[in-house]
């Protein structure tokens, strides 16, 4: 067995110069060899720290050994005990705060590469093949409804099939996948990744449904009416926050949401070759400090942008994205405005942007979160330039479907309440979870949440509410 | 599958009709709201109005004119041919009161999102009146259909080669002046719906009209449709499309559907040069 000492393997990553001007992976992923190398250095702990801190409790040191030992089909065998997603959550989890910041590894030197070795296998079935889809319990005869095809809704779909029930998959957008294909760009996960996960689901029977407005097209009540006997609302959380100010409907100025889904569903990055167009601004202005913002900043740059200002109203270490994705936007050239605040929008006779009034903050008391609270500081506005600015201060509930379905219990916030461990909401025969009953979380939590629901559902199924 | 089961051609091949197998949404859709279409792989998501609805047969129908790339894929779709898809309904459904004297002012493709509406107010026992008016002769759609939506209609082109010659909004100062009406809808090119709305703000006469922002998911997730409605922020998508015209931003509007104009001039030339070299 390895130790501490041995450094982690370092993942092999297109160069920052060339990638940030195109839109194909950053990181390479592990060579076998590598992958080997990395998996020795776990030091099998027989209570393992690092298995506490995933969400769905992968057996981490289980899969790491077969790693170890070459045996990559064993590896991946063991990790879908757990986890549906791996090529996903390999490449997507906040590894740093969860499994790997557990790592006891990392209390001295560099935690093992967690994430890193659960994509190679993930990516390594894939591409070879070589395990049996799992097998199908017999037909219960009974029906689910997921609506949403986000990573909850692919979760719940995906045990619920092997039990042996009948499942349809009911999508607003014309393409599966939640914000997998609508948010996360292409050059951090690939498409075709969740483009495979979700064929994998339909060659075991699941039932994919595009186009489908649920509370539009059909009702849930009318999904009831036609013979389902439970339905799960995985549907995210689509309403995009702005920051209500002055000039925020000039033509320049975006959502998040519009900004990536022109980019990653629509793939407008290759406008004229497909019909969608995207604003390709020359500078830009990314409002925010999360997963979002850095991904549409690296967008930006992609789109052949000269400079890229990020604007965040705390500090450095305040910024809630992945520590990676900080460090490859960095090194893609990305510009902080940190602590700096957005006044107002301005904007030209054409009624298209030009700037952004901000002013700058300095940290103040500590509020009751323990965060120490940025205050304007007086007299300090300047002017950020730019010609597109994008809004990624993070979404909210989106009402379209609980509207139309009005003994459906919510929060105070329009989020769906549901029970923690079962997803029952206050409906009768409706389980919720993912991003529609916590807020914009991470795609981890959404398939755990999608885990505990499909559990519950099957035991109603079996034996009644 | 969407699949075309009828088309027509309109105003001299300018505005097309497509009837569209949509079972599911024909069974759910009412006056006022519309579609999101997306001819192939590639396509861009277009709001369309359902200018009709047939639950009984399972379709639906659209109505629009060719003016950009995606509505010239549209126009090459023959009967038999599908879109890959069809969203909907979508949007608010127009609110009728029944019983009320209404003028209804169409202009251009206009006409077709308005049909549905008259008709429905029709139904709901509303006295209407409408005005349709279209370039020339040529460009005017619907006249027979709006005639038996309405008890009373009027048209007219502004180069005066059919109806009266003149804008829809000098027959609509009569109709105010002579009195007695309780709303007006207008729905048309959006300066007609500015210049509607001006108008009848002085006679205090509530005005509906329906809006066309730039829209993508149509189901408020994006935020792109937004429109300014009484000095607030609304989603065209989901709080629309039809809103109070007295408290519109049409000036906000115009300039917001022009966000995108050489890119789409682009895109437009390339598909016609494409079809050129194809031919
Ligand atoms: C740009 C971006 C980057 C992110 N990066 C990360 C990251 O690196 N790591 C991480 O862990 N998390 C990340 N997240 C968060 C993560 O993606 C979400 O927490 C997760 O996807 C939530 O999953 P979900 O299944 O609840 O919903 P979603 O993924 O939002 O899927 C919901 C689906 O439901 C559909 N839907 C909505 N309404 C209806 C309806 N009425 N009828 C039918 N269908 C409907 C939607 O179209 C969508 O496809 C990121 C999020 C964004 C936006
Ligand atoms: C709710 C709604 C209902 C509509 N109903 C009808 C209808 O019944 N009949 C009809 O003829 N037209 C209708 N329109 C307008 C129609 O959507 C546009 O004409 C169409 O999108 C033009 O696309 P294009 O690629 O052919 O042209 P482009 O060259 O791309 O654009 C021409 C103009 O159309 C507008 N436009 C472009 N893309 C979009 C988009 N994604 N969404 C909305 N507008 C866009 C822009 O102002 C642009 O300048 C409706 C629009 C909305 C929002
Ligand atoms: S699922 Fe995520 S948190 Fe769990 S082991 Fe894998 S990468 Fe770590
Ligand atoms: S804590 Fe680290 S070293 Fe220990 S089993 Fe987990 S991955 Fe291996
Ligand atoms: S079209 Fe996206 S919110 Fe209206």
């Amino acid at each position: 067995m390895s130790t501490a000492k041995t450094p982690r393997q370092a993942m092999p990553e297109q160069p920052p110069l060339v990638r940030a001007r195109n839109f194909e992976e950053v990181p390479l992923g592990y060579t076998p060899e590598q992958a080997v190398a990395e998996a020795s250095r776990c030091l099998q702990c027989k209570s393992p720290a690092c298995v506490q801190g995933c969400p769905v409790g992968v057996d981490i040191p289980g899969f790491i050994k077969h790693m170890a030992a070459g045996d990559f089909d064993k590896a991946i065998g063991k990790i879908w005990e757990r986890n549906s997603l791996p090529a996903v959550c390999g490449r997507v989890c906040p590894q740093e705060v969860q499994c790997e910041g557990n790592c006891l590894l990392g209390r001295k030197g560099e935690a093992v590469a967690i994430g890193n070795l659960e994509r190679f296998a993930a990516d390594w079935e894939r591409q070879h093949h070589v395990c049996e889809l799992p097998s199908r319990d017999a037909a219960t005869g009974k029906r689910v409804a997921v609506v949403g095809s986000g990573p909850s809704g692919l979760t719940v779909a995906s045990d619920l099939i092997l039990k042996g029930h009948e499942v349809s998959l009911f999508e607003a957008f014309h393409k599966p996948g939640g914000v997998l294909v609508y948010g996360i760009p292409e050059f951090r996960l690939p498409k075709d990744i969740v483009a495979a996960e979700v064929s994998c689901l339909q060659a075991q029977g699941v039932k994919l449904e595009c186009d489908v407005v649920v509370g539009r097209t059909v009702s849930v009540d009318e999904l009831f009416e036609q013979g389902f006997d439970a339905v799960y609302l995985g549907v995210g959380a689509g309403l995009p926050k702005f920051m209500r100010i002055p000039g925020e409907n000039l033509v320049g100025v975006l959502s998040a949401n519009e900004y990536l889904t022109r980019a990653n569903l629509m793939k407008a990055y290759l406008f004229p070759e497909v019909d969608t167009p995207i604003p390709r601004g020359k500078q830009v202005a990314v409002l925010g400090g999360g997963n979002v913002a850095m991904d549409s900043a690296r967008t930006a740059m992609r789109l052949g942008a000269d400079r890229v200002s990020l604007v965040y109203r705390r500090s450095r270490d305040e910024m809630p994205a992945r520590k990676a994705e900080i460090h490859h936007a960095e090194e893609e050239g990305l510009n902080f405005e940190l602590l700096c605040n957005p006044v107002r929008y301005l904007g030209d006779d054409k009624g298209r942007l030009t700037g952004i009034e901000c002013i700058r903050m300095e940290l103040g008391e500590p509020d009751t979160s323990g965060r120490r609270r940025p205050v304007e500081v007086p007299g300090s506005e300047f002017v950020v330039e730019c010609d597109l600015a994008i809004v990624a201060i993070g979404a909210g509930a989106n009402p379209l479907l609980t509207r139309s379905t009005p003994d459906l219990p919510l929060n105070k916030w329009g989020y769906v309440t549901a029970n923690a461990e079962t997803g029952k909401t206050g409906k009768k025969g409706v389980w919720a979870g993912g991003d529609i009953v916590t807020g914009a979380a991470t795609v981890i939590l959404a398939m755990g949440a999608g885990r505990k629901a499909a559990d519950s559902i099957h035991e109603y199924l079996t034996w009644g509410w | 599958m969407f699949t075309i089961v009828n088309r027509e051609e309109m105003a001299g091949g300018t505005v097309i009709l497509n009837e569209i197998e949509a079972p599911r949404i024909a069974a759910k859709a009412r006056p006022g709201q519309f579609l999101i279409l997306k001819a192939n792989e590639n396509g861009e998501r277009i709001p369309l109005t359902m200018a009709e609805t047939d639950p009984d047969k399972g379709t639906v129908t659209v109505i629009y004119m060719v003016v950009g790339k995606s509505t010239e894929l549209f126009k090459r779709l023959k009967v038999g041919q599908a879109y890959q898809d069809v969203i909907g309904p979508l949007g608010q459904p127009t609110h009728i009161e029944p019983g009320k004297k209404v003028v209804c002012v169409g202009g251009g493709t206009g006409v077709a999102v308005l049909h549905p509406i008259a008709r429905g107010m029709k139904q709901a026992g509303c006295s209407v009146t409408s005005i349709i008016g279209a370039r020339n002769k040529d460009l005017l759609i619907l006249e027979e259909k709006m005639g038996l939506a309405s008890g009373e209609l009027h048209v007219c082109t502004d180069d005066g080669s059919y109806g009266r010659k003149g804008f829809v909004t000098e027959v609509l100062k009569e109709k105010l002046d002579a009195g007695g009406v309780d709303q007006v809808v207008a729905i048309g090119p959006v300066p007609m719906m500015k210049f509607v709305s001006l108008m009848t703000k002085d006679y205090g006469v509530p005005t509906m009209v329906s809006l066309n922002p730039i829209m993508i998911d149509g189901t408020g997730m994006c935020g792109g449709c937004r429109v300014t409605v009484g000095g607030e922020t609304k989603f065209g998508c989901v709080d629309g499309p039809e809103f109070d015209g007295h408290q519109v931003d049409f000036d906000e509007l115009i300039l917001r559907l022009r966000a995108y104009t050489e890119q789409e001039r682009c895109s437009h030339e390339r598909c016609k040069w494409e079809e050129g070299g194809n031919a």
